[in-house]
């Protein structure tokens, strides 16, 4: 296991250091850097001007050149500054971490706590009413655009009910009475999209499952229905589940872009779009690569669930 | 038989009535956690209740669709930050609602009339002039220190470092001395005869005793370090009726009185800018009660504003405010077809820019003659303009070789057809319509419009720059009042591979007379004599063409009627800058 754990490591290791390069270049290959912003927003501002500005910056060096910079400074523990947010890089970052593990965790808390259940139960009543509900409520949820969602709910709930702020995060001396009050419309937003997308996997595994030749023999042999969907068959139908999930740990670190820019929440999603656009290389790529970190530690993560969900799977072990 | 399906959904209901149970216990949670509202707007058919009853008669919260990078006043230009700094900070000079130069932090704006500006030879023997501001005396910051030349020196320092990366280059570019005469008195020496000699620009005092230290240890790692960026909320760094209480980090900025404001004393105790990039959502935050009001300078879109008008004009105050904000379309002088000076003109004749002007902004934003805005006081009336005149454009295309029709497109001998592209930004909904409306305007001539728009990222940052657009290109240029058009319009600014692409003379205009009519303009002294310099400039620009201009932008300031005092500029200096004149009427 210990062997198995080390090799991933060094291969996520691997990967980071590509993705490194790789997500620089693109970022450096975009027209346009953060002179431009200034020279559209200063009228003064003579060619001259502009060239300087680019040579402080370093704006005028070959993307290589300014790439061996930044990994030669980041190796010895310099992220560097942001330029967007006149901060050290994780500085910047770490604020919109917390919001975006705030949200996004309370958005995916809520999605598994309701769709595990209502898959199940879907499952173990094909073509039922209930089935057909959880079904049609499954395909609304997938559908409904979340930018629209999100206005639809703001409209509803802040504007005309004025029960919930429309956006924002709360004071930083809020209770958490307050604080959640700012969570809970795009909290809502992100779960209604994943709990449907989450209902129909587990659904199709469970089914998968149920038609097992051990449930079967479980019903012979008397055990209750509830111990056979929810101890034998629900396990066994994690195990994909559990896919599905460790990729959306990764999405939990990197954000929602579109519902923290409506609900003008401060999370990774706005920041690392913000610092694409922006030219922030430096933040840019250490967002980047965190949310790539972070999607290798979720299948990771996934890889030991799957030994633990089912005790016939021995990871580190080449299939015989 | 008929109840049975029924009762079978109920009773498989009750079998989920925990679910049903956990829902109904978050919904009577989430009622009780919200407050009973207090205030409700009248005059839609619906009612809108606010939430924020708890907001206190003297606070405001003020809706941004930007949040700034940085609040140091030297390094970068962003709406957004200077809309802050007008009430954290006072620039020495700035220009007033109606555009006329004014002291915020001086006493009196030195003039050559009152002795305060004197011509004088630099060092090197050219002309120049030597400029002496005074501060009040009673002007402190944030945490009591006294505000002093020792500041505007540091300031100057600061600017005048290469490695420093400050902005407002033109005044670090032209000023070679900085004399402290006293603690309140200090003298610029400007390395070149200019008519606007006595105005600043942005530039802000900043305080020595907290900044020069971090300065001196590495000016290059200073914009970095700097304690505007590493702790805001220290009051000493702000001298204006506000100081930075509160800073949450892409979110909102909440600003207190400064107890050490040596002015006129602000209404709101507390200020509140909050930062809602999605438009729609700014308005959404509006309705709720969540914030006041929405910034004219970083607000809703003219479209927007003018829907929102219709809908809530009722409970809310819009003011919309012509400014210099100027959406021209820029001409590639190197495309062939557009090198023509008859076929430039025969465009403008064949736009409709006043159809344009009333049915797409209702009028708020009036059609522009030249870059020179006509509410300053820099714009002739005596040039050259373009009506809407069908036939005129006929005849100068006519005139100029396309004078033959294949397809209802006009051709030239040679069998050229012709054909323009326009770009854009893409996804900016006004200019996309305005597109559309050119393209059906020039059509009637017999001109293929196509319209090719890119993200805002690319055009600006390359199609534009390095001149790639193969036809025209539409954006817009802001300006101060009396700016020089340099920039935009001497050769010298022509963006090249020489350069490194830096310029934003985008058309490639290149004209002696022009060139020579600039320079004096700079450095014509006398008002009087400025005008008819102004005066040639504009008619060149509009008899060459090398931009068609379209029209002037409009803000739209959207405030609570309760409201008073907020005067929009429509210009680069802020409406806050005069803060201190908001007060809450009921």
């Amino acid at each position: 296991m210990s062997r198995f754990i080390a090799w991933r490591l060094l291969q996520g290791l691997l990967v980071l250091f590509i993705m490194s390069f790789v997500i620089y270049a693109l970022i450096g290959l975009m027209p346009g850097d953060p002179i431009d912003l200034m020279i559209s927003s200063d009228p003064n501002m003579t060619a001259a001007d502009a060239a300087r500005l680019r040579s402080l910056y370093g704006l005028d060096l070959p993307i290589y050149e300014r790439y061996l910079n930044w990994i030669s400074t980041a190796l010895s523990g310099d992220l560097g500054y942001s330029r967007l947010f006149g901060q050290p890089v994780l500085q910047a970052l770490f604020p919109a971490l917390i919001n975006s593990v705030m949200l996004l965790g309370l958005a995916f808390t809520i999605s598994v706590c309701v769709a595990i259940p209502l898959g199940t139960l879907a499952a173990s009543r094909p073509r039922s009413f209930l089935d057909y509900s959880v079904n049609l409520a499954a395909f609304a949820g997938i559908s409904i655009p979340s930018f629209w969602l999100a206005l639809m709910l703001i409209i509803i709930f802040a504007v005309f009910l004025g029960w919930l702020p429309a956006g924002g995060i709360a004071p930083q001396n809020a209770n958490i009475i307050e604080t959640l009050k700012y969570m809970i419309l795009p909290a809502t937003t992100l779960s209604v999209v994943s709990i449907g997308s989450h209902i129909r996997y587990v659904r199709a595994a469970m089914i998968e499952v149920l038609r097992q030749d051990y449930i079967r023999t479980a019903k012979a042999k008397g055990a209750k229905n509830t111990r056979i969907i929810w101890k034998h068959a629900l396990r066994n139908a994690m195990i994909p589940v559990v896919t599905i999930l460790a990729l959306d740990f990764g999405y939990l670190f990197s954000g929602a872009l579109v519902t923290e820019t409506i609900y003008s929440w401060p999370g990774m999603g706005k920041l690392i779009f913000d610092s694409v656009m922006g030219n922030d290389f430096n933040l840019a790529l250490v967002a980047l690569l965190f949310a790539t970190a972070l999607t290798l530690t979720g299948n990771l993560l996934a890889d030991i669930c799957y030994a633990w969900l089912d005790p016939r799977i021995v990871i580190g072990q080449e299939p015989s | 038989m008929l109840n049975r399906p029924f009762r079978e959904i109920s009773n498989k209901l009750m079998k989920y009535n925990i679910y049903i149970g956990f829902i109904c216990a978050c919904a009577i949670l989430l009622t009780s956690c919200s407050k009973p509202s207090d205030s409700t707007h009248s005059g839609t058919s619906r009612q809108i209740i606010n939430i924020q009853n708890a907001t206190s008669e003297q606070e405001l919260k003020i809706g941004l669709s930007q949040y700034p990078s940085t609040l140091h006043p030297a390094i970068e230009s962003m709406v957004a930050k200077y809309y802050a700094l007008g009430m954290l900070s006072r620039p020495i000079t700035s220009y007033d609602p109606d555009w006329n130069l004014v002291c915020n932090l001086c006493i009196t704006l030195p003039t050559i009339e009152n002795g305060q500006a004197l011509l004088e030879k630099t060092p090197d023997g050219e002309d120049g002039i030597a400029v002496t501001f005074q501060l009040p005396e009673d002007a402190k910051w944030g945490d009591g220190q006294a505000l002093t030349t020792a500041d505007v020196l540091f300031a100057w320092q600061v600017g005048r470092n290469n490695q420093s990366g400050a902005i407002n280059t033109e005044l670090y570019r032209r000023t070679y001395a900085l004399d402290v005469n006293n603690k309140h008195s200090f003298t610029l020496h400007i390395n070149k005869v200019v008519y606007d000699y006595n105005h600043l620009g942005q530039f802000y005092p900043l305080p020595a005793h907290l900044e020069k230290a971090v300065f001196e240890e590495n000016p290059y790692e200073y914009r970095h370090r700097t304690q505007y960026n590493a702790q805001p909320t220290n009051p000493g760094l702000w001298s204006g009726p506000y100081v930075l209480k509160e800073v949450a980090q892409g979110s909102y900025l909440r600003l207190e009185k400064n107890p050490y404001w040596y002015g006129k004393k602000p209404y709101f105790n507390e200020i509140e800018l909050r930062a809602i990039e999605n438009t729609a959502a700014l308005e959404a935050n509006l309705l709720s009660g969540t914030i006041d009001m929405i910034a004219g300078e970083l607000g809703l879109t003219l479209d927007q504003a003018l829907s929102f008008k219709k809908r809530h004009g009722d409970d809310y105050k819009v003011t919309f405010k012509p400014g210099l904000l100027y959406e021209h379309v820029e001409i590639n002088l190197r495309n062939p077809i557009l090198a023509d000076k008859r076929v430039r003109q025969a465009l403008m004749y064949a736009l409709d820019r006043d159809l344009i002007s009333q049915q797409l902004f209702s009028g708020m934003q009036p059609v522009a003659n030249s870059s020179i805005s006509p509410l300053g006081k820099n714009a002739s009336n005596n040039i050259r303009t373009y009506p809407y005149n069908l036939s005129k454009a006929n005849e100068l295309l006519d005139q100029a070789g396309w004078n033959t029709f294949v397809d209802d497109v006009r051709v030239d001998a040679a069998g050229n057809s012709l054909r323009l592209e326009i770009m854009t930004t893409a996804g900016d909904k006004t200019r996309e319509l305005v597109e559309q409306v050119m393209q059906n305007q020039l059509k009637k001539a017999g001109i293929d419009l196509r319209i090719k728009n890119e993200s805002a990222r690319v055009f600006f940052g390359q199609t534009t720059r390095e001149r790639k657009f193969s036809g025209m290109a539409m954006f817009s240029w802001s300006m101060a009042p009396d700016n020089v058009p340099r920039t935009t319009l001497h050769s010298s600014e022509i963006p090249t591979q020489e350069n490194n692409y830096a310029g934003q003379n985008y058309s490639g205009i290149n004209i002696p007379e022009l060139d020579t009519l600039i320079e004096q303009l700079e450095g014509e002294l006398d008002a009087r004599k400025r005008a008819p310099l102004w005066q040639a400039i504009q008619q060149i620009y509009v008899e060459e063409l090398s931009v068609l201009p379209l029209y002037w932008r409009s803000n739209a300031y959207i405030t609570p009627k309760w409201l008073k005092g907020l005067q929009p500029t429509g210009h680069l200096d802020p409406s806050t800058l005069r803060i201190e004149d908001w007060v809450r009427t009921e």
